[in-house]
């Protein structure tokens, strides 16, 4: 993975000393809140119902042991001895002291870590494929691009205040992990047909209020143009947006409100003109940061059979483990999500237990999954047991990778002063309704994601079943959506009818899916039967 | 009036600066203020007369100045580039990264935080409209000639 040089180090350090003399200005009075606030955003830090929150980002969601034990250390000594891994792959810390964020901040930047551009108007962490540089279907590993357009977007003076956030995915496989088109700004990497790597770039994603799919507005973008393009899409937005209403801000409005074609002419014409200036990164500097995500020395000769004699064991191995492309390895995926826990927290404890098994087992790498799970992405087949025992006895066996309890939620109205209503309640409650081995598995792939309100963190929209909280009349409302998706054949949810108090929706919930068992096709997913039938076929069920 | 922040060593531009569309009226005026909707393309074909940009910043969020002066840069404006309105110190940095040159903020700047914020930053990680020298280059010294 990648390391820092010098010049990282020194920038991650130059932050830290800014946002200490920040928040030494606002401690002492000389910034009023209202001033501190667009700074502090700028650096993750949240000031949330109870307490500051900081969100650390985890580039691509990669990151190795020391890492890992670090962000525990974090937990132990300046929150409660947990963290919550986010949709975004990053981390949030939930009841942090500002006059200590400065610290939290100094200890990150030890293990080339930070929290810059992680909130407010700004270009986000990069996200991609959790299964980067070992998934079998991926034409190359992503994250070298993606560090690449990290560091050509930290601190970027001409977006420095742009319309609103403003986040990115990278992939380079054709099944779509990361939920390409719901960004603001995408790229899968592809190869043409004369044998050349390049960009597909998708654009004008995102969820929210107003949720739109990213539309392809281009097929192929060489990859040494890179700069110039996302430089030539942000400065189009960045000039053209609307500055009048938040809610109408963000690039999608944009790209809807002129249409996919009249936005793209704008955007390739800045392209063109941008290319004229010559300030894209040269191939030597990808080649240099490509050099760090070198595959590890992967053995050879490996066995590929698995002992499934333990039942439990076997049930793990289904749902957990995922195909590597290397033989005699496996990708594995650590469940957040065990039975009626909140989704996306760990302890302390659990963190460096997962480090170490990142260290004895997967060539030092873990990843973190916008479904906020976690993944050992090189583990030998040999060694899956061993891994599984380790998971289980630390309470991180859980087998339901995709499955109903798998379920995305947003902190909700326990935390976020912008929530409706609360998120984790109800995922807990789902979770325990469904806690059933047999059961779940009989339901099979079924992703459900719960938003504590409109501004759509838990990615409700994309949820084969979604759930929306809302604030009607001063009490808890609870709108139920069926059929969305995140993968490569993306869907936006829609809204089944009037909405529920926190009993009924899990009922609701409940009612939809006994429908789908009922009518689904032999080797359906619900999404499957969703889309063959339509929402009148589950209406019934719900509304009886 | 407020105080002002200035980069320059030539000789101020007394003149006010009149409104984008009654600069490109006036054939004589030497000075222009864009506001934040403003396309300063439209100054191209009359860039040789212009002595003195104001970009304003109505509210701090509003970002559209940045691209602004960055665009006049790149157009081959080597006049003076000020921002006026509801500029924030802690972005003075980015502004001079972006070619303004000169501040009028509504509220005057400390000194001490101005020198905080220019200095405190010793890289770049990319190119703007102030020649700094990005990190990628520095990395890779052969590429200094090509």
């Amino acid at each position: 993975m990648y390391k820092y040089d010098q010049y990282d180090h020194a920038m991650v350090r130059a932050r830290v000393e800014d946002f200490r003399d920040q928040t030494r200005r606002r401690i002492e009075g000389k910034l009023t809140d209202d001033q501190f606030k667009p700074l502090r955003l700028k650096n993750g830090l949240y000031l949330q119902l109870h307490a500051y929150m900081l969100r650390v980002a985890i580039p691509y969601g990669t990151l190795n042991s020391t890492q890992m034990r670090k962000l525990a250390h974090i937990a132990r000594k300046y929150d409660r001895g947990y963290g919550h891994f986010t949709t975004r792959q990053n981390i949030q810390y939930h009841w942090i002291k500002l006059e200590e964020a400065p610290d939290i901040l100094a200890e990150l930047a030890e293990v080339e870590m930070h929290a810059i551009q992680t909130s407010g108007e700004s270009i986000r962490n990069i996200s991609a494929d959790q299964y980067a540089g070992a998934a079998h279907d991926e034409i190359m590993d992503p994250r070298p691009w993606a560090e690449m357009i990290r560091q050509m977007t930290t601190f970027m003076p001409e977006f420095s205040y742009l319309p609103r956030k403003f986040k990115i995915a990278v992939i380079a496989s054709p099944a779509d992990r990361a939920a390409l088109r719901w960004h603001d700004f995408a790229i899968r990497i592809v190869r043409n047909e004369a044998g050349e790597i390049g960009f597909e770039c998708y654009a004008g994603g995102g969820m929210g209020r107003t949720p739109f799919i990213a539309y392809k507005i281009r097929d192929f973008l060489p990859t040494g143009q890179i700069l110039s393009y996302l430089q030539a899409v942000l400065r189009v937005w960045n000039r053209h947006a609307r500055r009048d209403n938040i809610h109408k801000q963000r690039m999608k409005i944009l790209v809807h409100e002129l249409g996919e074609d009249e936005f793209r002419r704008q955007v390739e014409e800045e392209f063109q003109h941008f290319l004229t200036l010559g300030q894209d990164f040269p191939q030597a500097e990808y080649d240099r940061i490509a050099a760090y995500f070198a595959p590890p020395p992967f053995e050879t000769g490996l066995p590929e059979e698995i002992d499934r004699s333990d039942p439990d064991f076997a049930l793990w191995v289904d749902r957990q483990v995922a195909r590597h492309k290397a033989p005699g390895y496996a990708i594995v995926n650590i469940s957040l999500k065990p039975t009626g826990q909140i989704p996306g927290d760990i302890s302390a404890e659990q963190m460096e237990l997962v480090a170490d098994l990142a260290e004895r087992y997967s060539f030092d790498e873990l990843r973190v999954t916008h479904a906020q799970n976690l993944v050992l992405p090189h583990v030998r087949k040999q060694d899956l047991y061993a891994v599984w025992t380790a998971l289980n006895e630390a309470g991180l066996g859980e087998a339901n990778l995709d499955l109903v309890t798998d379920i995305i939620a947003c902190p909700g109205l326990d935390y976020c002063s912008l929530a409706n209503a609360r998120s984790i309640p109800i995922a807990q409650e789902l979770s325990r309704r469904f806690a059933d081995k047999d059961r779940q598995a009989d339901i099979g792939e079924l992703k459900l994601k719960i938003s504590g309100c409109i501004n759509a963190c838990g990615h409700h929209h994309a949820g084969n079943i979604g759930i929306l909280g809302v604030d009607r009349k001063g009490k808890e409302n609870y709108q139920l959506l069926l059929g969305g998706s995140g993968d490569e054949n993306t869907t936006q949810a829609k809204i089944t009818g009037p909405g529920f108090d926190e009993e009924g929706i899990v009922d609701a919930v409940e009612r939809a899916i006994e429908r789908y068992r009922e009518i689904r096709e032999p080797g359906e997913r619900f999404i499957d039967t969703y889309r063959r039938v339509g929402m009148e076929a589950f209406k019934e069920a719900i509304y009886g | 009036m407020a105080e002002v922040l200035r980069f320059r060593d030539d000789a101020v531009p007394d003149e006010p600066a009149v409104s984008l569309d009654a600069f490109l009226d006036q054939t004589n005026a030497a000075s222009v203020r864009i506001e934040a909707g403003d396309d300063v393309r439209r100054l191209a074909p009359v860039l040789d007369r212009v002595r003195l940009v104001e970009i304003d910043f109505p509210r701090f969020r509003d970002g559209r100045g940045f691209s602004s002066a960055r665009i006049l840069r790149e157009m081959g404006y080597t006049g003076e580039i000020k921002a006026t309105g509801d500029v924030l110190v802690d972005l003075v940095w980015f502004m001079r990264r972006c070619g303004f040159d000169s501040f009028a903020p509504n509220v005057p700047f400390n000194d001490e935080d101005v020198q905080a914020a220019l200095t405190r930053y010793p890289y770049v990680y990319q190119d703007a409209a102030d020649g700094a020298v990005p990190i990628w280059r520095l990395r890779h010294p052969e590429l200094q000639n090509g």
